[in-house]
């Protein structure tokens, strides 16, 4: 039952990635994206961690996407397509390109292929209190860090988005 | 029970689909959904790892990777913004005047 | 599988999510009514008393009349997500039942981290407003739809931050055990409810509610005086039905959940044979959230709608400070007991 699981959300997650690269118009890519971060979570849920999937959710899919998408419909982009014209010194890097980046696959895949296949039997608990204990008492100072961090960002977009500086 | 390599294989194959976007791709919003597949395969990887070895640092790496593709996706989209402000258009290779 | 799928705890979960699922689209289509008979009381008309006695089958009449309009699409709107929109905004609302305790045994399933799940599931409804708002190739609903989705996300952070109190005193995440934590009385009478500890919590969570499900005196982004009908202008019969719906959904599940945060759940005086004590406590539970949808219907009756910019200030400079305020004080309350 939990492979069935696992196939499904892990074909509807490598569906959705490709079609994010295969879409023409940017809002159906990140409609396709916000499909791969659910599915990302449900395979979070697979594997007990069932606090950061809901977070997953919340931050990525709920918050940074919503600011994703509002970009994209306030620059109201219909698909470009000079895109195609311009680029077409670049155009025979693709048929290298691809190729390569199948080979670096298979190369992560052979050596990751015999990695771990015993099943543990401690069960870790992905809830917020083991999360918490950790983060509250080992791992106080990157936490108090990336708040810094996330202030600085702020400041940094509104500068950005202003229109006179 | 699931092996711990076919959640590997499987982040290896949302990285290389990210990495793909990211070198093929002209538009620049559609490279920053590009890094947020990477970011999300390597977020895949980390829990597998934290649920194999029965320890919590893998997922708490997670919540800071989250928040820094958070920060990350606010300064770009101010940034693209910006930029599409000055020059109508988002293919990045419109924004090559320091190229020699 | 078979096996399990013939087993006796699998019908049992089916019965539940029939009657849960049942009940829920029941009640919908009776708030629908329920509001439009208190609108009209307070305005002093009698409002739909024509279909069934007293209006009792006035939802049947609107379900049918939507199912039989004409299915229009407006010219070079965007097909696909025109048509996904509504599904986009109906599903997360109807998805965040699955976790609402209704009884101590009548509920769905309750992971570890059911409020979170709640709240995610909200925040994924907002893309059902941007879409249908930017799929309709017009400029009300393009107006509708951004001020509303910014109005959700200003006022989710409120919403999501005043709970923390609450949180931080019942030591859990999962919707079953903050029932559970709030069993028993204080001297005897005064039952141990989360609303006597965290009252401003209670204030600032019920404000964003309201904000956040788009409801008066914070509709303007929806309301016929300003914007038509806002991201829903152009939808007309059973796509418009649903978006209908998601609305009425997203009302009661954030009524459930004040209940079940600040109120008690279906906690409440148990007396009588054993029939009567297995169906008690999902008749508080009912009441205790019929009292927070009247409340709503009798706000939108009574209160005039505010401008956007100050709704936009009033989230981020008054709610927010508010309830992080409100983290810190029961975070040092919690600490010092």
């Amino acid at each position: 039952m939990i492979q069935i699981l696992f196939f499904l959300f892990a074909a509807l997650a490598v569906g959705a990635a490709i079609n994010v690269l295969v879409q023409k118009h940017v809002l159906y890519s990140s409609l396709s994206l916000i499909v791969m971060l659910t599915s990302i979570s449900a395979l979070f849920v697979l594997l007990q961690a069932e606090f950061l999937a809901v977070i997953n959710v919340i931050v990525y899919a709920g918050a940074i996407m919503v600011l994703f998408v509002f970009v994209i419909m306030l620059l109201n982009l219909p698909a470009d397509p000079s895109d195609e014209k311009e680029t077409d010194r670049l155009r025979w890097l693709k048929f290298i390109g691809i190729p390569l980046g199948i080979f670096l696959l298979l190369l992560v895949g052979a050596t990751v292929w015999n990695v771990g296949s015993a099943a543990n039997t401690t069960q870790m608990p992905g809830t917020a209190e083991a999360i918490g204990q950790s983060m509250f008492t080992e791992y106080l100072l990157p936490f108090e860090l990336t708040s810094l961090l996330i202030l600085i960002a702020l400041m940094g977009a509104v500068v950005f988005a202003k229109k006179d500086l | 029970m699931i092996p711990l390599n076919w959640y590997l294989i499987l982040a290896a194959v949302l990285f290389l689909v990210g990495v793909l976007g990211f070198f093929l791709k002209r538009n620049i919003i559609a490279l920053l959904l590009s890094v947020e597949i990477m970011l999300n395969a390597v977020n895949l990887t980390f829990v597998a790892f934290s649920s194999q070895h029965a320890q919590i640092r893998g997922q708490i790496f997670v919540f800071f990777v989250l928040v820094v593709a958070a920060a990350e996706a606010a300064v770009g989209l101010a940034l693209v913004i910006a930029m599409f402000r000055n020059r109508e258009s988002l293919n990045v290779d419109r924004s090559n005047l320091l190229k020699w | 599988m078979i096996e399990y799928l013939t087993s006796r705890e699998f019908l049992i979960l089916m019965a539940k999510m029939i009657a849960i699922f049942g009940g829920v689209m029941t009640a919908l289509a009776y708030t629908t009514l329920l509001e439009r008979r208190v609108m009209a009381f307070v305005q002093m008309r009698p409002g739909p008393n024509r279909v069934g006695p007293f209006g009792l089958l006035q939802p049947l009449a609107d379900g049918l009349k939507f199912m039989l309009k004409e299915q229009v699409v407006p010219t070079n709107a965007n097909v696909l997500l025109y048509y996904a929109a509504p599904i986009v905004a109906l599903i997360p609302a109807l998805l965040s039942f699955s976790v609402i305790p209704f009884g101590p045994d009548l509920k769905i399933t309750d992971v570890s981290v059911s409020l979170l799940f709640v709240f995610a599931i909200t925040s994924l409804g907002v893309y059902g407003i941007v879409l249908g708002g930017w799929a309709s190739n017009s400029k009300y609903p393009l107006m509708g739809a951004m001020r509303a989705s910014a109005q959700m996300l200003s006022y989710e952070l409120s919403l999501t931050l005043s709970v923390v109190g609450v949180l931080m005193i019942a030591h859990t995440l999962s919707l079953g055990h903050l029932v559970t934590s709030q069993q028993g009385t204080w001297f005897g009478f005064i039952p141990r409810w989360n609303i006597f500890l965290q009252p401003v919590a209670f204030l600032v969570y019920v404000i964003s509610a309201v904000a956040e499900t788009n409801r008066l005196p914070f509709d303007l982004a929806e309301s016929e005086q300003e914007l038509v009908a806002g991201w829903h202008t152009e939808y007309s019969g059973m796509k418009f039905a649903m978006f209908f719906l998601a609305e009425y959904a997203n009302m009661v599940t954030v009524s459930c959940l004040a209940t079940i945060l600040f109120l008690g759940g279906w906690n409440g005086p148990m007396f009588g044979p054993w029939w009567l004590q297995m169906a008690l406590p999902t008749v508080w539970f009912v009441m205790k959230i019929s009292v927070f949808i009247f409340a709503y219907i009798m706000v939108r009756a009574t209160v005039p709608r505010i401008r956007y910019d100050q709704l936009m200030q009033f989230g981020w400079k008054v709610l927010l400070p508010l309830s992080v305020a409100n983290i810190l004080i029961t975070s040092l309350a919690v600490a010092l007991s």
